[in-house]
């Protein structure tokens, strides 16, 4: 929609980027960015106007403004992965993926929020503070939230936005960008898209560069696609898909973007219903959506079976093993020589490393390092490393078999409940919460299978819950489409964002519900 | 042929002087090897003999424009840190790419040295904390190396004049690609340690070799051969004062049919002469030490050239644990051969074993083989001839341009040119008298024109290499042989009228 605005030009690059920087400042509460880029964002505005004043612009995004996840690297802005280690860091270079949206015409307004180097899933872990999750502030949460404790606080009781793409699914959900890249490790991505109800897409491992992400996991980690819409995830990862010479783990063939069909007929797809994915606590209202999502198929003529994943519920610790050992290794390049925070402490080499990283990390990243560590020590690499690493290959075997059996599509719920309060996320530790949380998203990544949350319903307390969808390896297209008819069936509501109505109804008028294709 | 010496068992006992028949130490090296490398009986004394054992671990920096997984140039002695690309530097969220010129560098020299290939192999990381590694771990093949299961033939040479020649077998356990460090300086009056990420990610070749070698001789014979090897390849320019060649030995001593004793690790070789020593050294060392009741510690010594002994390298944090790992970033490498490469396969995007084999120059040996066949030399003066870099094409090309017999032409190259070069310190490109001008030379001699006293006096002339062709320095020095009786006649006369005193003297007795 706002594409077809730009080329008949009722609204200007500049505009439109203006209205964004507007809307971020009038939701600075959300904390959803740590860095924004006024300045050069407004350039490249200026810039995409020119194009389009000539006829020449590069495409559906060009004008577009779009955010970017704090772990991307991004030249001459700051790249700080939400740590104290990064404070100040500013790339010089540009992530691939970065660098495509840019070569796209694409406007980047800033860096979003989330957890420290990514690890967490509430973005709460990071040392700029927790992002709050827009429909915290929505007329639909407050209306339902306020019948049930009008005596609490309201400072208390906003919730979460799901992480550790936090940041970037607040930033689209609350109508300051019109995509945004996540990182998706675990779930990382699908999780807060699921809080935030937006589209969360987590493309099949290699599909896309991850040359200037920084890494939690990279045997897992994927960049993730945030929009409004699933016609729009499609065409971002239309722009990003593909190989690059940078990073040896894409795929060498040439990908070719692709324009989702509205299907009409999903009589012979087959959808399987995952059975372990009912999991302990899992809300009954997300098991209920969940049945009646797959009712919506069979009503429609698909084909719905029952699956089993068997070795899904060695996933979490499966993934406690393989995470932490890589994370040990990726965080050893930071040691305060070469960039990054440097602590004052000059006794020795090895005392300036010791104070460096006690200073720059978190708890949470430096309890992941130490497990790691001792994961990967000689006499324990056998019997954690090596048996991490089967049981991963045979949660990957789990996918293949049901996908060879002829299931085209898996249909899952993406979390467990809807989003916590902070007040009361806060109360367990970043690591049973990551367990808790990565639970019904973190199977993909272990398979390199592409996912994606599509927002579905409002939960009783009018909070956004989402539903997934798992494909076969580099099979986005039938996944998107799929994904794309199950979006129209069930007419996700928009946010009502009363504060940002309040402050800028113009902006919103013009905002509300848009999506750029 | 058995040579009079310990062979391969040392003793103790002549050390003692403990009597009976004890080969005296030749130089500075205690102990010859014995060419059949087994264990004899001890000496008279009745002392238990010792078996050393070398097994050596080699690190070739891989000769290629850019580094093993960066674009970034490699050269030796560039300003510091200029040469440092991203990922070198290992910045957040760079990735490694893999050289292929450096994997074809490892094949070549894999298949030099008669290793299996492997067709499919991994890449690891390898940590621990150092400032001249940025990333914190070694990019390296622990797992799967790209090469295993090969061996070296070498010869050694067992006394100075080199006219024995006995062949030697090592067996090479692997090769491996990896990424060299960087450089630390440490600058102990201010305290700081200054970092050079110049080298850091330059690709190298660790060959292990199997301890199959018993004194520093062999150690030292067998690098120079693979250092002839890598330099024939191109695949390592293997210059040791520049650390293109870095040699670490393992030694350890046993009683013969006793398990292999503890061994230490020496560092710090720079050279294959200090080689040789640094290895005997430790031999003696440990010897000595089991001999007084002591015990060998498994422990990193470095050779301190100036002192020629080993000593311990301050290691506080001792043994440490690398804490492997499989690196995520690289697919396993996977070669082709004729028969497994994929037809619709992009040629630049694989590497073909079949056709770097077909490419393999000929190896030091084959060239040897066929210089003795070719022009009828020594084997050992086929060896002197390859050791110098140049020579034999040097060697080759006199012989070329002259019709004196190449058997006589190499007693002119290894006993004038080589011993002038070395009086010298002069490489052969840096001879002052090309072939073509000693081919002149010896084409004079060997017309009789001159004598051969009047061609070294020739060839002094020629060393100043102030453009004279030799028959001008003859004709210049009247140095040309008289063929004409009468003029011969008139200087005897000449002589003798000049000398009027002396020849009466001589006549009157």
């Amino acid at each position: 929609q706002v594409s077809a605005a730009l080329k008949e030009g009722r609204v200007t690059p500049t505009e439109l980027c203006q209205r964004c920087l507007s809307l971020i400042k009038s939701t600075q509460f959300l904390n959803a960015y740590i860095t924004v880029a006024e300045e050069t964002a407004l350039k490249q505005a200026e810039e995409s106007e020119k194009r389009y004043r000539t006829g020449q612009p590069l495409g559906v995004l060009d004008g577009i403004p779009v955010a970017v996840k704090d772990n991307f690297n991004t030249a001459g802005i700051e790249t700080t992965c939400a740590s104290n280690m990064l404070k100040g860091y500013i790339s010089p270079y540009n992530a691939t993926v970065v660098q495509k949206l840019l070569d796209r015409g694409a406007v980047l307004l800033g860096k979003t929020n989330l957890d420290e180097f990514a690890m967490g899933s509430g973005s709460t872990d990071g040392v700029f503070g927790p992002v709050r999750n827009p429909w915290s502030y929505s007329r639909q949460y407050k209306e339902k939230s306020a019948l049930k404790s009008q005596s609490e606080d309201e400072e208390s009781n906003w919730v979460i936005s799901g992480g550790s793409s936090g940041g970037s699914a607040a930033a689209v959900s609350s109508f300051t960008c019109f995509a945004a890249l996540g990182s998706d490790t675990g779930g990382s991505t699908r999780n807060p898209a699921a809080h935030c109800g937006v589209v969360g897409l987590k493309p099949t491992y290699g599909l896309i560069s991850r040359h200037g992400l920084i890494p939690l996991v990279n045997s897992m980690d994927v960049p993730g696609i945030l929009t409004r819409c699933v016609d729009d995830a499609a065409v971002v990862l239309g722009s990003l898909a593909g190989h690059d010479p940078k990073d040896s783990t894409t795929i060498q063939d040439n990908f070719k973007p692709f324009e989702l069909p509205s299907l009409t007929d999903v009589s012979k797809l087959s959808i399987g219903i995952p059975k372990e994915y009912n999991a302990p606590g899992l809300s009954s209202e997300i098991l209920a959506l969940w049945s009646k999502a797959a009712d919506l198929f069979k009503d429609a003529g698909a084909k719905v079976i029952e699956v089993s994943l068997p070795h899904t519920r060695y996933s979490i610790v499966c993934y406690h093993v393989l995470c932490t050992a890589e994370v040990a290794s990726n965080m050893a390049r930071f040691d305060g020589l070469e960039y990054g925070h440097r602590s004052n402490m000059n006794k020795s080499t090895e005392s300036m490393y010791a104070a460096t990283r006690r200073e720059g990390f978190n708890d949470v990243v430096r309890g992941r390092i130490l497990s790691g560590n001792y994961f990967l020590l000689k006499q324990n690499y056998e019997n954690y490393f090596i048996k991490a690493q089967k049981v991963r290959r045979l949660i990957a075997n789990d996918f293949v078999k049901v996908f060879q059996s002829g299931v085209d599509i898996l249909l899952t719920p993406t979390t467990l409940s809807d989003a916590a309060p902070y007040m009361e996320f806060i109360k367990e530790d970043n690591r049973t919460r990551s367990a808790q949380d990565d639970i019904l998203t973190q199977a993909a990544n272990m398979a390199g299978l592409p996912a994606i949350n599509v927002p579905t319903a409002l939960s009783e307390r009018g909070l956004p819950i989402g539903l997934q969808f798992i494909g076969r390896s580099f099979q986005e297209k039938q996944l998107l489409s799929v994904a794309k008819w199950f979006e129209k069936q069930v007419k996700f509501p928009v946010i009502q964002l009363e504060e940002v109505k309040r402050h800028d109804h113009d902006v919103f008028q013009h905002q509300k519900s848009a999506s750029f294709s | 042929a058995v040579v009079r010496g310990c062979g391969g068992v040392w003793c103790r006992a002549w050390r003692r002087g403990a009597g009976g028949p004890a080969p005296a130490p030749r130089g500075q090296r205690a102990v010859a090897c014995n060419a059949r490398g087994g264990a004899v009986p001890a000496g008279k004394s009745g002392l238990a003999p010792w078996v050393p054992v070398v097994g050596l671990e080699i690190h070739a920096q891989i000769s290629s424009n850019s580094k093993l997984f960066s674009g970034s140039q490699v050269q030796f002695a560039a300003p510091p840190n200029s040469l440092v690309s991203f990922f070198d530097a290992s910045l957040p969220g760079t990735l490694p790419v893999l050289n292929r010129r450096c994997v074809e560098a490892a094949v070549m020299t894999g298949l030099a040295l008669n290793c299996s290939i492997n067709k499919k192999s991994l890449f690891d990381r390898k940590h621990y904390f150092y400032a001249d590694l940025p990333a914190g771990y070694q990019i390296t093949q622990q797992r799967v190396p790209i090469a295993v299961n090969g061996s070296l033939s070498y010869s050694l040479c067992i006394d100075s004049k080199m006219s024995q020649m006995v062949p030697k077998t090592v067996r090479i356990k692997q090769i491996q690609l990896e990424q060299d460090s960087g450089k630390s300086l440490h600058d102990d009056t201010r305290s700081q340690t200054l970092v050079d990420l110049n080298r850091a990610g330059v690709g190298l070749m660790e060959v292990v070799m199997e301890p199959d070698m018993c004194c520093g001789e062999e150690a030292a014979a067998a690098v120079r051969e693979l250092q002839l090897i890598l330099q024939t390849l191109g695949s390592s320019q293997a210059v040791m004062a520049e650390g293109q060649l870095r040699v670490d030995a393992n030694v350890s001593v046993h009683h013969p049919g006793e398990p292999y004793g503890v061994r230490t690790e020496v560092k710090n070789i720079n050279s294959i002469r200090f080689l040789a020593k640094a290895v005997d050294y430790e031999i003696q060392r440990q010897i000595e030490e089991l001999e007084n009741g002591g015990t060998i510690q498994n422990e990193t010594r470095a050779f301190d050239s100036k002192l020629g002994c080993t000593v311990p390298m301050r290691d506080k944090e001792g043994k440490q644990d690398y804490r492997f790992m499989p690196e995520p970033n690289l697919p396993p490498l996977i070669l082709y051969d004729a028969k497994s490469l994929p037809a619709n396969m992009n040629h630049q995007q694989v590497v073909n074993i079949d056709l770097i084999r077909e490419r393999l120059p000929d190896l030091p040996s084959v060239q040897r083989a066929k210089l003795v066949e070719r022009y009828g030399i020594l084997p050992e003066h086929s060896f002197t001839l390859l050791n110098e870099d140049g020579l034999s094409e040097f060697f080759e090309n006199v012989v070329k341009q002259t019709q004196m017999k190449p058997k006589k032409v190499i007693g002119w190259i290894l006993n004038d040119l080589l011993s002038y070069l070395k009086q010298h310190s002069l490489t052969v490109k840096e001879s002052p008298v090309s072939s073509f001008l000693l081919a002149d030379l010896l084409n004079l001699l060997e017309k009789k024109e001159i004598s051969s006293t009047a061609a070294k006096q020739v060839l002094a002339e020629l060393w100043k290499g102030d453009g004279k062709t030799p028959l001008e320095i003859v004709k210049e020095k009247k140095l040309e042989l008289i063929q004409d009786q009468k003029e011969l006649e008139q200087i005897c006369q000449a002589v003798i009228d000049g000398q009027e005193n002396e020849v009466i003297m001589m006549v009157l007795g």
